[in-house]
């Protein structure tokens, strides 16, 4: 795994360029570790309350650990009238954690999301932002076996 | 039978998104040329003229907005494309950039040399990482046939931050700060990204304008209604049969929009309500269905045309539940900036909850249109000003739902 310290310093020159240095981040670690926030407020040469603001603003970027595989399930109104409960209650039961928990083995974490744009086949989920749509309770199985 | 129109969405299945030759080939970048052969205020003019009005959901006229800009003198400028696509319902954004990313860019270069900028940004939502890496291929491509001349493109990510789809919210966010609204005046293209004259279009209004500048004002202004002409392009989602996109003329009714484009309901089943906009637009039932979807026509029936999306429910809806459901999203939403939103949205929520549980009584009801009434005039943007339009709207066409949820 690259360091989070390099990641950033080659954003350092980027204007306004923190956010995309959290993007790069989260890709390779899949949140944001404190340290990271801690130097980005350094290599960007702001207050690291700052940093920390900016890194927690934003619902996409995640400050501390989360598993390896992050499962968001749309709740916008589209979604929800389309049965997105249902679904939710299928990934708990299959991965055996409720929503915001991670896995023991730290492989997945269950996150809820508004909308990501793909409505054209509710209910959603994304997972480490590929979407997968028209999910229903006896899909999610087959769904979670690519990425155990 | 009413039929689809293709102006945004001209090149969509006809061209390689991924080869930038294809588009050339279909006659892209012809309009940058033509409009690099007149000059700033003639090209300003021409789309000014066209009536072409923001299609993010604000209709503000575009010429007349890059007007502004190009009025300042300033050694920088910059054009921003807002693909922060983010209202609920609404995907149209992301069929333009995976389709035809040329046809934005192409746009965007337009306003460049409108306005005098340089440098473009397209800030894009973080949910979209897969359009991104099309962006980026598209612009390395059309930079390497030299097709945008002196004008440079930069995606930027956004990172869920609904807020972030008002124009200096995310200038702010550009900045790398918390993506919180300014306030205003001054306006974006007066001061705008690092302080200099900014114009902030949405993906589907700079799709527009090469096929403007191609036809010709008078060509655009003649399609749809007369106040807002064009097309739009919307994204139908819910209890109806075509969950798909369709580009209609901005005449097209409701009604048309939902029965003839969208199939009707699904399962044969009646229909209840149609929202328009997304999440923050306003709801609207069966009896006002004749009315055209365009930015005026909507606005005097208390709803809103917003980002095009068309969000169906079918008679076994409970609207207590999907309002519940929205003021939850505004809750999480509001950047808390301001405390007419910050607080606003929470209690709206919370008495939405209670009546929702069968704790709430008449009493209540009259609490949330005062409080609605108060946020749609005190919130600092668009966000909390439009928060309450569900809310309003339900009460107004759906109280008897309300009511019946009472103890």
């Amino acid at each position: 795994m690259a360091d989070y310290r390099e990641i950033i310093s080659a954003y350092k020159d980027v204007p306004g360029g923190i956010i995309e240095a959290y993007h790069a981040v989260q890709r390779e670690y899949s949140y944001i570790p404190e340290d990271a926030v801690v130097f980005a407020a350094q290599v960007f040469d702001m207050p690291k309350a700052k940093a920390y603001g900016v890194a927690t603003f934003y619902s996409y970027l995640k400050v501390g650990p989360r598993g390896k595989n992050v499962i968001r399930i749309c709740e916008s109104a589209p979604c929800h009238i389309a049965g997105a409960d249902k679904v939710v209650a299928a990934l708990e039961k299959e991965l055996g954690i409720k929503m915001g928990e991670t896995t023991p083995d730290g492989k997945f974490t269950l996150e809820f999301t508004e909308c990501v744009g793909q409505c054209q086949a509710t209910p959603v989920i994304t997972i480490n932002s590929q979407p997968y749509g028209d999910v229903s309770a006896d899909k999610v199985a087959a769904i979670l076996a690519e990425y155990k | 039978m009413a039929e689809e129109m293709r102006i945004v969405l001209r090149n969509y299945g006809k061209v390689d998104p991924l080869n930038v030759d294809s588009y050339v080939q279909a006659g892209g970048y012809k309009s940058l040329a033509k409009a690099k052969g007149m000059s700033q205020t003639e090209l300003i003019e021409e789309v000014k003229k066209s009536g072409l009005r923001g299609r993010g959901g604000a209709g503000f006229n575009c010429g007349m907005k890059w007007s502004f800009s190009y009025g300042v003198k300033a050694e920088q400028k910059y054009v921003i494309c807002n693909a922060d696509e983010g209202e609920p319902g609404t995907y149209k954004d992301r069929i333009i950039m995976e389709n035809d990313p040329q046809s934005v860019l192409e746009g965007m270069a337009i306003c460049g040399y409108a306005i005098g900028a340089n440098q473009g940004y397209i800030y894009c939502r973080g949910e979209y990482p897969y359009v991104v890496e099309i962006l980026n291929k598209a612009i390395a491509q059309a930079k390497e046939k030299g097709l945008l001349g002196d004008f440079n493109i930069e995606v930027r990510m956004g990172a869920g931050a609904y807020v972030c789809g008002e124009e200096s919210a995310l200038i702010e966010s550009i900045e790398g700060h918390r993506g919180e609204p300014r306030f205003k005046p001054p306006f974006p293209p007066v001061v705008g990204l690092w302080g200099k004259p900014t114009i902030v279009n949405n993906v589907e209004t700079f799709a527009n304008i090469p096929a403007i500048l191609e036809k010709g004002a008078d060509w655009y202004k003649g399609i749809g209604a007369a106040s807002y002409p064009g097309t739009k392009v919307l994204t139908l989602t819910g209890d109806i049969v075509n969950r798909t996109v369709f580009e209609v003329p901005t005449n097209t009714t409701i009604r048309q929009v939902i029965e003839e484009f969208g199939g009707g309901i699904v399962g044969g089943k009646k229909f209840k309500a149609v929202q328009i906009g997304g999440t923050s637009g306003g709801f609207i039932p069966e009896s006002l269905l004749d009315t055209p979807i365009d930015f005026d026509s909507m606005g005097a029936i208390g709803a809103t045309l917003g980002s095009g999306a068309v969000f169906v429910m079918d008679e076994t809806r409970d609207i207590v539940d999907v309002i519940d459901r929205i003021t939850k999203f505004f809750a999480h939403e509001s950047c808390g900036k301001c405390t007419p939103c910050r607080e606003g949205t929470m209690r709206m929520h919370e008495m939405l909850h209670r009546v929702k549980k069968g704790g709430a009584s008449a009493g209540d009801l009259d609490f949330m249109e005062r409080l609605g009434t108060v946020m749609s005039k005190a919130c600092l943007c668009g966000l909390g000003q439009a928060a309450p339009a569900p809310v309003l709207t339900t009460l107004k066409h759906f109280r008897n739902d309300y009511v019946a949820k009472f103890n």
